[in-house]
């Protein structure tokens, strides 16, 4: 075994890593040097980082953008665990199959489509508005897509299924009797739950988290069509530098720094929860 | 056992829910048969379909789909092959350097889509190659062949190694052993994640946004971007319908095929 197994390794890669190495590292890597010989070469790309800190206005965005991901996460986490947590309990394997299926659903629609629904919704002009009006609890139209109220809404509900999957898979492993043996000991339902349940599906929770911080956080389209000038996300920010000013060199230096900004959160989370890097992508 | 009323407050949340998840869409696309000039449900104004027939003609469109489909395959006919290789080599490691790698190999999958665009970008334009849908192509290619890797990964797991080792011993030369031992086994996996590339191309949004390169090459999620940014119609609700029409298609019968091949 010991002599096959290196072999048929030997044979695998001796044509094969050059082209995942290409392609999958390839644009990243060369990415990261391209970034920081025009950030410390040309003074364009310099300059107008240093900029982000004396005019904080990026800067200001930058930390908007990061708090509400956080925010948004949150909000996730509570409304998708007890979600998670009942379909583990009260849903029979026959059932979980089409629930799965109808559950699935909203995930394979693009996530355009998904803040898309929720700009119909909240248009000005939308059912939302039509139908308040005619219960009678506003008495005009009221612009809902305003300042971070649409984003938080679309990101909720975009992301909702990446915390609520991580959360199932991790309560499926654990043992009902336990749940039964804490009760029966006489834990109360909060005990229950922050004593058993939590501590076992905490790789669940830390992926949810990290997975919807980091697609919070880059979300683009969301933002774009929810959201309104004076609430920029700083993907916005990145894209403006990017196609309409034209400004490589910055975009690219923000871009670092977000990319920075993810992997930070991505390994502070692990460190803080003692969670290896393959329970998160799992 | 659990209490019934806590079943039923359990049935009551998840239909609650679903329901958050599913009315959404169910506004989105009822919009679209709505004799509105705007895309909503509530004053109904009766069934229409000149949304559809809008739609139908609008040949930007289906240009956008073009492109969307001419990306969608050349990702999958890159990205599984990509990331089968890699999953091959990361099954074959141990140690440090498998944890190094994985780490580097699945970093795509968690970096925003907006940093893998403007890197591609970036790389590219230092090659004087000018952006266009092939960019498009490998930037996704990027972070999709890696979750192919992750998929392939998880199935290689179940293999069997004593049925490599069997092979050889009876002869079988390596080709042998990967044409009838490895592959079969890997057939699910394989084109699982080929459906997973077309689709998760089909709906990527940030990396293309950033490579396409002219405003002529849009793809579908570009398409639908511009229109709902510039004075939204209820064509795009239109759209939106048929998609999500296709996806429950395409999502059910998945689903059963899976069923009925686990039950023999």
């Amino acid at each position: 075994m010991l002599i096959i197994l290196p072999n048929i390794a030997l044979i695998e890669s001796s044509f094969r890593p050059y082209l995942p190495l290409n392609e999958i590292d390839g644009p990243r890597d060369s990415y990261t040097l391209a970034n920081y010989q025009r950030f410390l070469s040309t003074p364009v790309g310099f300059d107008i980082f240093g900029m982000s800190i004396d005019v904080p206005i990026h800067l200001r965005i930058f930390i908007t953008t990061v708090l509400y991901s956080i925010f948004v996460t949150a909000i996730i986490l509570i409304i998708g665990y007890p979600a998670a947590y009942y379909m583990t309990k009260t849903i029979s394997p026959s059932n979980m199959a089409i629930f799965f299926i109808v559950l699935t659903v909203p995930m394979w629609v693009s996530e355009i489509l998904r803040s898309f629904a929720w700009f119909t919704i909240l248009s000005f002009k939308g059912p939302l508005n039509a139908l308040l009006i005619e219960i009678g609890v506003i008495n005009s139209e009221v612009r809902w897509i305003r300042g971070y109220y649409g984003i938080i809404i679309g990101l909720v509900y975009t992301y909702m299924l990446f915390m609520v999957f991580p959360l199932y898979s991790s309560m499926q492993s654990l043992d009902k009797n336990q749940i039964e043996a804490a009760q029966d000991l006489g834990a109360s339902w909060w005990r229950t739950h922050w004593r058993v349940i939590v501590p076992h599906c905490k790789p669940g929770i830390v992926s949810g988290c990290v997975m919807v911080f980091m697609l919070s956080a880059g979300s683009l389209l969301v933002p774009s069509l929810l959201g309104s000038p004076n609430s920029l996300w700083f993907t916005q920010t990145i894209q403006q530098l990017m196609l309409e000013a034209l400004d490589w060199n910055t975009g690219a230096a923000y871009s670092l720094l977000f990319l920075s900004l993810c992997t930070f959160v991505v390994v502070a989370m692990m460190w803080a929860f003692k969670v290896k890097l393959s329970d998160i992508t799992n | 056992m659990f209490r019934h009323s806590q079943i039923k407050i359990g049935h009551l949340y998840l239909a609650l829910f679903l329901l958050y998840l599913l009315l959404p869409l169910g506004v989105m696309g009822g919009a679209s048969l709505n004799d509105s000039r705007f895309p909503t449900v509530y004053p109904w104004m009766g069934l229409t379909d000149k949304w559809f027939i809008a739609l139908w003609n609008d040949s930007r469109m289906w240009g956008a789909l073009r492109n969307s489909v001419v990306v969608a395959i050349g990702v999958v006919l890159l990205a599984v092959p990509t990331g089968t290789a890699a999953a091959f080599v990361i099954s074959s490691m141990s140690g440090t350097a498998r944890t190094i790698l994985y780490g580097a190999l699945i970093a795509p999958v968690l970096a925003p889509g907006a940093v893998i665009g403007i890197s591609t970008l970036l790389f590219w334009a230092k090659l004087s190659v000018p952006p266009g849908l092939h960019l498009s192509v490998l930037g996704q290619v990027s972070y999709i062949a890696s979750l192919v890797m992750l998929l392939v990964l998880a199935r290689l797991r179940s293999l069997d190694a004593s049925l490599e080792e069997a092979a050889i011993d009876l002869g079988a030369s390596h080709a042998q052993v990967l044409r009838y031992i490895v592959f079969p086994h890997l057939a699910p996996a394989l084109t699982a994640s080929a459906a997973v590339a077309f689709f998760q191309s089909m709906e990527n949004f940030n990396i293309t946004l950033f490579t396409r390169g002219t405003s002529s090459s849009d793809t579908l999620t570009v398409y639908v971007f511009s229109m709902v940014r510039g004075g939204v119609t209820p064509s795009i609700n239109a759209l939106a319908l048929i998609i999500v029409s296709v996806t429950l298609l395409v999502t059910t019968t998945f689903a059963l095929l899976r069923q009925s091949s686990k039950r023999p």
